[in-house]
This record gives structure tokens, sequence and C-alpha cells, in this order.
């Protein structure tokens, strides 16, 4: 475990509400973008002389172009019901990081830019100049928001500060003060293909292995296609999926589940990449062009449908925003939702029967399930709203012997953000990151004491890392944090591969 | 036609004509304004009637305030539903004759205007006594407070204490809505509540109060959850599909 240069927060037994304790994440800001991530985006590489004039600027365009930002910069009428909810806040007890407090951030400027009564009584409404310290404070303050939308459930008119935080971070990022970690993982994906910079040939190594691996626990052939043109399925799968642990797990089940399921499948190189950074910067013009890559893919491999892997920010963008970023869709066979989630697949195949599992064989955990932020309040599964929460919780009752949620205040639509989310993944971080998982971690103890829960299911990539990095610092293992599909890899019972018919089906799709 | 007479007739037009024309360029404005991403937040409803139910558990129950928090929902709910009942009290004043239910409500609208004191004396007490609120509060809040809490008292002050030729005043809102302005009456009391409420529609376009409209163009919250089988794009953006 790195060294720690701050005092990692103690887990109660109940939840509490901290005193309000000023400017202790001031300090917290992650590395600024050098000129080299900032231009392959289309952004300015430094902060130039005019940036206020330029930053008020996009502030205008950005308020004419998103009715969410203006709606909810006018809106909030201070009464409270969100000081409490942020994880932030509760892990840090900075009040800046209160949703009302971050978003306040910006409605300060805008009062002073946009509004009548902040243009003639600043003091009187918290109106202020965007100087230098503002930028300061934006700069830490909104890299300390997940963008989890947990704020926006609590809301009486449902701001969401998920939307105020993109704003702002577009807004800089226009100015030429980006955040390198977000910028540069985007430049990654607009060379290589994902965000980890695995370029194709690596890919085709670590699935080759894989299907060895699974040979020889199993002893059936199960097959990890890249690049095949013609399958029925492309995957589209978060890219620590493909190496770090426990994610590749989850891949290693995904394939299990195809090859019962009896249908062809591949990956992508071009989209390896499921995560779509876009969103984090608010930049919808980034986001379309790495979702755009996925239409490319689907048509360049003549696919029929789009599965999308564990992954919970991807998720949002492919769930809510891919049909319009990237549709539409009618080259696809139009009997499935485009796209579907992996946890749809599965829970289908198992409401067909199609699926044997031998749940004996997780009796070596108990398990919670963590909902991911983004799939709970900002995507769906299945038909009905809240099949989020329920299609995950079905597949680990069907893997799994021994399962219990934990405190109905922290899951399903009021879960808590790992920590982790909207862009914050980075070592420069560290800090936030720990004290932001403190309420999510609080309930995961809790559950471990009361009812002896070993491990915690996720179906988020960055909550896996987030997870993996951070329970340690709280006395926790490492490897507590588990995929949902190891749990449906562990407990699979696969039907021995017939390997003529396996050749048959490629030789048709080389035809094809 | 007193000095009186004149400068509040002259003081309410202008304030229906500010709060009327404010509002409608704020409406318009948050009309214009196009959502170019499906943002509800989920799970949410599937279909636009579904919407429609959502949206009125906003605005009649204030749903999500009462899953965030029970105290702020009790005062908020208690002093807008007051607010709500004062104002079917106070509709006697613009119509003649005055409607059935409208007379049956007179005596709630008292209760409400008491509720609605109560109510934001409570909101009040929360930004003095609960220190993430005092953090967040600034001038403005404790002022619009302080307007409001006034209009209420100085009104229930009319009921209880100092009466006001209610008569007279009918006639003076009757004839401003006609165009015939009618005297009226001078008492310090009913003047102070006039000129508070006058200030309260003068105010409400330029201020927090746009929360009333706003709620109704919230996309996390009138957005139908049909992403997937519905594409949804806006005008701006269809011009970049427009680019190779």
């Amino acid at each position: 475990m790195a060294k720690v240069d701050f005092k990692v927060p103690e887990l109660k037994q109940y939840a509490e509400i901290p005193a309000v304790t000023p400017e202790t994440m001031a300090h917290s800001r992650p590395f600024v973008a050098k000129p080299e991530f900032q231009e392959p985006l289309g952004f300015p590489g430094a902060l130039a002389d005019d940036w206020q004039e330029r930053a008020i600027a996009k502030m205008g365009d950005l308020l004419s172009r998103y009715r969410s930002l203006r709606v909810y910069l006018d809106s909030c009428v201070k009464c409270g019901s969100c000081t409490d909810k942020c994880h932030y806040y509760l892990g840090t007890q900075d009040p800046k990081n209160m949703p009302v407090g971050r978003q306040d951030l910006m409605r300060k400027v805008y009062r002073r830019y946009f509004t009548l009564a902040g243009k003639f009584f600043p003091k009187l409404v918290g109106a202020e100049d965007f100087t230098r310290e503002v930028l300061d404070d934006w700069y830490s303050y909104y890299h300390q928001c997940s963008q989890c939308r947990r704020c926006s459930v609590f809301c009486p008119y449902g701001i969401d500060t998920a939307e105020i935080s993109m704003a702002a971070r577009e807004i800089m990022d226009h100015i030429g003060v980006g955040q390198k970690y977000c910028n540069e993982i985007i430049g990654k994906v607009f060379k290589i293909g994902n965000n980890l910079g695995l370029p194709g040939p690596a890919l085709q190594d670590t699935l080759e292995g894989l299907e060895e691996d699974v040979l020889d626990d199993t002893g059936v052939a199960v097959k990890y296609p890249l690049d095949q043109v013609g399958a029925e399925i492309l995957l589209v799968t978060p890219s620590a999926d493909f190496f770090a642990e426990p994610h590749v797990d989850g891949l290693v089940g995904y394939g299990k589940v195809f090859h019962e399921a009896g249908v062809s499948w591949t990956l992508s190189s071009y989209a390896s990449e499921a995560a779509n950074f876009g969103m984090f910067i608010g930049s919808y013009e980034n986001m379309r062009r790495v979702a755009q890559r996925i239409r490319e893919a689907a048509i360049d491999l003549k696919v029929k449908r789009i599965v999308f892997g564990e992954c919970g920010h991807a998720w949002r963008v492919a769930y809510s925003f891919l049909n319009t970023l990237a549709g539409p869709w009618d080259f696809l066979d139009p009997r499935y939702p485009v796209p579907q989630h992996i946890c749809e697949f599965t829970h289908g195949l198992m409401q067909e029967g199609k699926l044997t599992f031998d749940k004996s064989q997780n009796d070596d955990k108990v398990l919670t399930y963590h909902d991911s932020c983004n799939v709970a309040r900002a995507s769906r599964m299945g038909s009905v709203p809240g099949g989020q929460f329920d299609i995950p919780r079905a597949i680990i009752r069907a893997t799994c012997n021994h399962f219990y949620d934990m405190d109905e205040e922290t899951i399903r639509e009021r879960t808590f953000c790992c920590g982790g989310g909207g862009g914050l993944l980075t070592d420069d971080l560290m800090e936030l990151r720990v004290k932001g998982a403190r309420p999510r971690v609080e309930a995961l103890n809790n559950v471990m004491q009361e009812k002896g829960v070993t491990h915690m299911a996720a179906i988020c990539a960055i909550c896996k890392s987030q997870f993996t990095k951070v329970l340690p610092f709280y006395g926790m293992e490492m490897d507590q944090i588990v995929s949902l599909h190891q749990l449906v890899s562990n407990a699979i019972v696969l039907t021995p591969g017939d390997d003529d018919e396996l050749e048959d089906d490629e030789e048709d799709e080389e035809a094809a | 036609m007193s000095f009186v007479t004149v400068a509040y007739a002259s003081l309410f037009y202008l304030a229906a004509a500010v709060l009327l024309a404010g509002l409608a360029a704020k409406v318009v404005q948050y009309a214009r304004t196009p959502a170019p991403l499906k943002i509800p937040t989920t799970p949410a409803p599937t279909t636009q009637s579904g919407v429609v139910l959502r949206m009125a558990r906003e605005v009649v129950l204030f749903e999500s305030l009462f899953k965030g928090n029970k105290w702020i929902w009790l005062f908020g709910w208690i002093f807008h539903f007051g607010l709500f009942l004062v104002t079917l009290r106070h509709l006697r004043y613009f119509i003649e004759p005055v409607w059935l239910p409208i007379a049956l409500i007179q005596p709630f609208g008292i209760y409400g205007g008491m509720a609605m004191v109560v109510g934001l004396l409570g909101l009040w007490a929360r930004r003095i006594l609960v220190d993430r609120v005092r953090y967040i509060t600034g001038p403005s809040d404790h002022l619009m407070l302080g307007l409001l809490v006034s209009i209420g008292v100085s009104g229930l002050m009319m009921t209880f204490v100092v009466h006001t030729d209610v008569v007279a005043v009918k006639e003076f809102f009757r004839g401003l809505v006609t165009f015939q302005v009618a005297p009226l009456p001078s008492d310090p009391l009913l003047l102070l509540h006039l000129l508070l409420v006058a200030v309260l529609m003068i105010v409400f376009p330029f201020s927090k109060l746009l929360h009333a409209p706003g709620l109704f163009f919230s996309p996390t919250r009138n957005q139908a959850d049909n992403p997937r089988e519905k594409r949804h794009v806006a005008e701006w953006a269809k011009r970049l599909e427009q680019q190779p």
C-alpha cells in the first residue's frame, strides 16, 4: 500500500453527517494536461491572457445549448436537501463538496455575468467575478465530483450536479486548463482504440491466453474472438477487462455465456473500449467521436447486435446516449435493443433456461452487491424501470447461495459512488478517492460484521479498480471486490464443445 | 383620486407587467434551449404519461424532497400548501360573483396563512441552526424569507388585529382588472402588505423563485426513459452529423 500523508477516515457503525469544515480539500487537484494532451481533443494547450473572456463566452455558449445547465443554475433555492448526500462531502467534510456548494462555484459566476440581480447586486445574491482564485477553486472542486448523480435523486427540482461539473470541465478545457488523466486517455482512444493504449496484437495475445486458461480449467474450448467479420454480436467492454484483476475474470465469464448461448461474437480492436471519457469532460464533440468508433466497428465487422461489458459510466453513455451520438442503428437486428448490457444478455438466457449453474462453486464466498452509480441512476436494464437493480441481483442469486444486500439507504437509486468515478480514478487524487469511498466501505463493513459477507460484486471497471486500490486503506483485502460475471464464470456448467460444429461456424462466417 | 391610490395602481400594473413579461421571457428561454442528451434520473418512467405522473408527484407532493430530508419537506410543503390556499382565498378580490369553491375555501385560506408562516419560520430556523444550510445561505435567502413572512404576518394581522375595508380593497382590485381605478383604503398595514406583494411579484423572475417554472423544464424529471427505443437528437447536434 502506498505511503499516505492523510488520515484515513474511521469506519462507523451508523452513518454520521459530519460538521462543516471549510477548505479541507482545497489542496486536492489533479495534474493539469500538458499541451500535447489538449490539442488532439481540439482544446488550447495553455491558459491565455484573455482566458476570462473566453470562459464567459464558452459559458454563454453552453447555456444556449444545454437546458439542464440554464435551468439548474437558476432554480436552486438553497433548501439543503442535497447537502448531506455527496460521498465526497461525507468523506471530507468540505462544504464545497456539498452538491449545492459545488454548484455555487459556477452559479456565482453565472449570476455575475448572466443575470440582472448579479450585475446590479452581486453581494446580495452571492455573485462574483471570474477571478483566478475562482478558477483555482473550479479546478479543485469540479475534479472532486464523480458525476454519480446521487444529489439529483434528492433535489426537489432534479438539479444534477454532474451536468454542472461537466460544463465546468468543458469550459476549463476550452481555456487550456484540462485534466491530464481524462484528456490523455481520450487521446489514446483516438490513436489506438482504447483507454489503456493496448494495440491489436496485444489484445490478440491476451485473448489467446484466456482461451488456453479456460481450456485448461474446464476442458472446454471457449472462444474469445477478435475482429471476426460476420459475427452475430459485437462485444464492447472496458479495456481493463483485458488484463486487470478482477476485471478479466468477468471477461472470461462473458465468453462462457456466449459459448452457452451458441452465438458467434467478437471483440473489435478498433473499438476496444466501452468507457467514454468524453462524458467526464462534458464534451459532446469528443464523446461523439469516441462513440462513432463503435458504429464504424459494427459496420466493418457486419455484426447484428451490440453488447456492452460491465462498466458503469460506459453503460450510461451506451444506454442513454449511444443512439443519440452514433445512431440510428437501423442496420442491426431490430429484435434486440441497441445496445444490450451483458447482464441483460445473461439474464435473458437464464429465463430461456439455457444456462445451468452449479451454485456451490461460489460457496467460498458470501456476496453483497454494489450498485454502480451510473448504472443505477442514469440507465436501465430490461424493459421495466429498476431492471438495473433487479437483473444483476437475479444473476447473483442464480449463481451464488449466499447473498445479502447492504443497508437500503446505500443501494439501488440511493447507492454511493465507489469514490473513483467521473474521471477521478487517478493516483494524483488518492486522498479524495480514499475519503470518498468511505460511505460505501462503511456499508460494506457493516454487512461484513453482521452477515459475514466476504465479497462485493460490481459491474463497473472503475468501481473494481477503485475498490482494489482503496479497500486496503480500510484494512480490507483488495480481492474482496469481484466481477459479477466472475460469479457467473465460476458457477456456469459448460456444455462440452462440439469442435466440429464450432469450426463449421467459423467457415460460415468467413464465407459470409 | 388620492396619491396613494394612483401610486398603488401604477405599482401593481408595473409589478404585474414585470412578473408576466419576466416569467414569459424565462419560460420561452427554457423552452427554446435544447436538451441534447437523455438524462432522466433513473429509475424513470418510460412513457410520456408516466412522466406527467412523476411531475405531478413532484409538484404536489415534493416527492424528491421527501426522499432527501423530512424536515425540509415538512416545512416546505406546509409553506407551499398554505400559500396555495391563501392564493385561492385571495381570488375573491378579483372575481365577481365569487365562485362557489372559492367561497367555500375562505376559512381554509386563513389556516393556510397560518401554515404558511409556520412553514417559513421552520425553514428559516434551519438556515440558522443547521451548519450545512447556514453555510449555503446568502443575504438574498434571508431577505426572501423576511419578505414572505412579512407578507404572511401583515395579512394575518388584517384578519385578526386591525381590520381593513375589504369591500373597498375588492373595488380597487376589480378596478385594476377592468381598468377603472377605484380608491384604495390607506390603512398602513394594508399598504405595507400590498407593497410587499408587489415587491415579490417584481423580484420573482430575477430570483430563485424561478424554481417554480424551472421544475417543469428540468430534464432529469421531465424526460421519459426511452433512449434505446427513440432516437433523441438536438438541432445543434444534427449539424455535427452533416460533417464527415
